[in-house]
């Protein structure tokens, strides 16, 4: 088999298994589960095969769009460093998933509906990750929003999680909104008819037009960068992502951890040579970065929900990733801390599952509390989640994160102060969760009998938990990132820079160890973080008076304007003039003829004397 | 010899002879007789153009052409239009167009 045939397989086979789950073997619940796991090994052996073959170039496939010369869109597949990497991270990542979901998911309705939703998303994400033009990218791009839509509203009955999947795509939406206007800025730089390209290749050569006009690259960046706002929930698209969490626990940590919100991220390394080429777009990307780590930081150390605390550090540590992309520095920035991040996150997500299935589905950290001894496993994956998270030395969120903010001291010290108070957060408020949740005494019946999970959970937590902890060591760096980008150490950093990382570690630990010690309930109440920064309910309002107001003047327009004056209007003066006439009718002929001998003098005037 | 004017004049008097009792009798068999006399008062006036309006010396034969279709169209319509008249007086018992106000408002 060529490697052409490899990478046509590993992006198909989910999407066959979908079909054959849907169509064929609904009522069976292990063959769901079967087909789903079977198309996710596949891609995981076809993944690495391509990785370790080194597969570089462009697979054609078929031209999707073919009008001759003037636009032509080819479905093609490239392969370069780049793709590589995110391709083993995706289906390395994508089958313990959905081995993790038999265990989840057993005693729950849409079983094999749930997995031939898993097994579209990561056809989906394997689309975006071996899209070789732009326009493919966004096909895949929503194909995600919606099957993430699909997955979040799963329990669709429940009316939150019907409505988080709602908002998930319509968010979406508007970030897309924005790609889709970047991808056509650029098509039209290019050349548009003539010549223009949707291809990665093509765009990251700057046009002619964007040497000429620095603003307008500017401006079509930040376009494409409205994708990533949206899809990896940057500020001020972050609301749905906090809210997919109604979503079942292993889509949480499939989609928002590890794949679906890494696609912005993605894109960014993917167009990084045009992004870095762009000194005012790059500025712009790396505040709304560090702005988002750093607001997320703060709202996270104030939730109550488990999985919503994840949720928060998730946006924190996207924030971390678009901050890496904006410096400028390396497209293997970004995609460094996407990797570790995509381990050590979706470790966390399943140790939260695992938790709520051991606390019969109690989210709320409160009700929990000494977990410890009668979860061991969950407990010590856990630690090593929530090591590498929180920054600490020798697991591999260190190497990352420690990575993008020496970076960033060398690029803008105002980011660099942002994101290191965001770092000292992370541990403050991962160390909290451990502490309420792992730590003291039992809080609720629930957790007085909480139990381990079984042992199709608790392998793959502890098969992640080996990469969360080595996954940022040098070897790993060299083998998955030196051919696309470097990631030296800046030189030039004071000494007492990697003695501030470990200072705010330390400091967020302590305080966190200090403040969330046997306590039985939160002893900081700050209800402006508690209710996100209002910033959901500035959303509502938004949708409500000014959207709802603009519905309503359209409502009156159409009523009285529309309906009123035109149509109904239209319609009264015909029946008026109609009812005018109607006293013509004298039903006399010699009137009759009197009008038509008037008529024909009139007309015989008309054509003699009027020109 | 009578002129083209004293023709036309003639002509004119018959029109508007049958133009008046068109307008102002109420029988409705007059009233028909009105028309027959306005097309004759066309003929009239077609015929004496015909023969005074000389083209290279020689009369103009086309007038007198429409002149016969003219007749012969009359005669048709004269068929049509009494057998309405029949049909009308069987159903109403009355040639009054006074009386034919159906499609009055």
């Amino acid at each position: 088999m060529n490697l052409s045939t490899i990478a046509w397989i590993t992006l198909f086979a989910p999407l066959v298994a979908a079909a054959i789950i849907l169509f064929v073997t609904r009522t069976s619940k292990p063959l769901a589960a079967g087909l789903a796991i079977l198309s996710a090994l596949i891609t995981t052996t076809c993944g690495w095969t391509l990785f370790v073959k080194s597969a570089e170039g462009v697979y054609h496939g078929f031209n999707w769009v073919d009008f001759g010369h003037s636009l032509a869109i080819p479905f093609d597949l490239a392969l370069d460093p780049l793709s590589r990497t995110m391709l083993v991270v995706v289906t390395t990542i994508a089958p313990l998933v959905f081995i993790y979901s038999i265990g989840y998911m057993k005693e729950e309705v849409g079983y094999w509906r749930f997995f031939a939703g898993l097994a579209l998303f990561l056809f989906s994400m394997l689309g975006i990750v071996l899209a070789n033009n732009l326009v493919m990218m966004f096909i895949f791009w929503e194909l995600v929003g919606v099957s993430s839509y699909i997955l979040i509203g799963h329990y669709y009955h429940k009316d939150s999680a019907a409505d988080a999947a709602k908002q998930a795509f319509l968010v979406n939406r508007i970030g897309d909104f924005g790609f889709m206007l970047g991808i056509l800025l650029f098509w039209v730089a290019t050349g548009g008819p003539e010549g223009g390209t949707f291809t990665f290749a093509g765009i990251n050569h700057p046009a002619p037009i964007f040497v000429q006009n620095p603003a307008l690259l500017a401006v079509a960046v930040v376009l494409i960068f409205c994708g990533t706002v949206g899809k990896s929930a940057q500020f001020p698209l972050h609301v749905w992502l906090p809210n997919s969490m109604e979503g079942p626990t292993p889509v949480s940590s499939l989609l928002h951890a590890a794949t679906m919100v890494a696609a912005g991220v993605y894109l960014l390394a993917r167009i990084f040579p045009i992004l870095s080429s762009s000194p005012e777009a790059s500025e712009i990307v790396a505040w709304t970065g560090a702005i988002t780590a750093l607001g997320a930081g703060i709202l996270a150390t104030q939730q109550d929900d488990i999985k919503g605390i994840l949720a928060y550090s998730t946006i924190s540590q996207l924030g971390y990733m678009v901050t890496g992309a904006g410096l400028a520095v390396s497209a293997a920035l970004p995609m460094f801390h996407l990797f570790t991040h995509a381990f050590f996150k979706c470790l966390l997500f399943l140790t939260a599952g695992s938790v709520i299935i051991g606390m019969h589905h109690e989210q709320n950290i409160w009700k929990m509390g000494g977990l410890k001894g009668k979860m061991p496993i969950t407990f010590l994956t856990y630690c090593c989640g929530m090591l590498a998270l929180s920054g600490c030395p020798f697991f591999s969120g260190h190497y990352s994160k420690d990575l993008i903010m020496a970076c960033s001291w060398e690029h803008h010290r105002g980011i660099f102060w942002v994101v290191v108070i965001a770092a000292g957060l992370t541990p403050f408020y991962m160390m909290r969760q451990a502490m309420v949740v792992f730590f003291g005494k039992a809080r609720s019946e629930h957790s007085e009998h909480a139990h381990e999970s079984p042992l199709v959970m608790t392998i793959p937590l502890i098969l992640l938990a080996i990469p969360a902890v080595i996954a940022g060591y040098p070897f790993f760096e060299h083998t998955f990132f030196h051919e696309i980008g470097s990631l030296e150490e800046p030189t030039g950093i004071p000494t007492f820079v990697p003695q501030v990382f470990l200072g705010v570690f330390l400091a967020g630990l302590a305080l966190a160890f200090l403040l969330y010690r046997n306590v039985e309930k939160d002893p900081i109440r700050i209800p402006f973080l508690e209710n996100r920064f209002y910033i959901d309910d500035l959303y509502f309002w938004i949708v409500r008076v000014i959207q709802g107001g603009f519905a309503k003047i359209c409502s009156f327009v159409d009523r009285w304007f529309i309906d009123g004056v035109l149509v109904r209007g239209s319609a009264t003066l015909v029946w008026t003039v109609g009812f005018a006439l109607r006293f013509l009718q004298l039903g006399n002929i010699q009137a009759y003829a009197l009008f038509f001998g008037v008529g024909v003098v009139g007309l015989i005037y008309l054509l003699l004397h009027v020109r | 010899m009578p002129t083209l004017a004293n023709y036309l004049i003639a002509s004119g008097l018959l029109f508007a002879t049958g133009l008046g009792v068109v307008m102002l009798r109420r029988s409705i068999i007059v009233i028909f007789m009105g028309l027959e006399l306005m097309l004759n008062a066309a003929n009239l006036s077609l015929v004496s153009f015909s023969r005074y309006g000389l083209i290279s010396g020689h009369q103009n034969y086309n007038a007198q052409i429409l002149v016969f279709f003219i007749i012969s169209v009359a005669a048709a319509e004269v068929a049509v239009g009494l057998a309405i008249i029949v049909s009308l007086y069987r159903a109403r018992q009355t040639t009054h167009v006074e009386d034919l106000d159906t499609l009055k408002f």
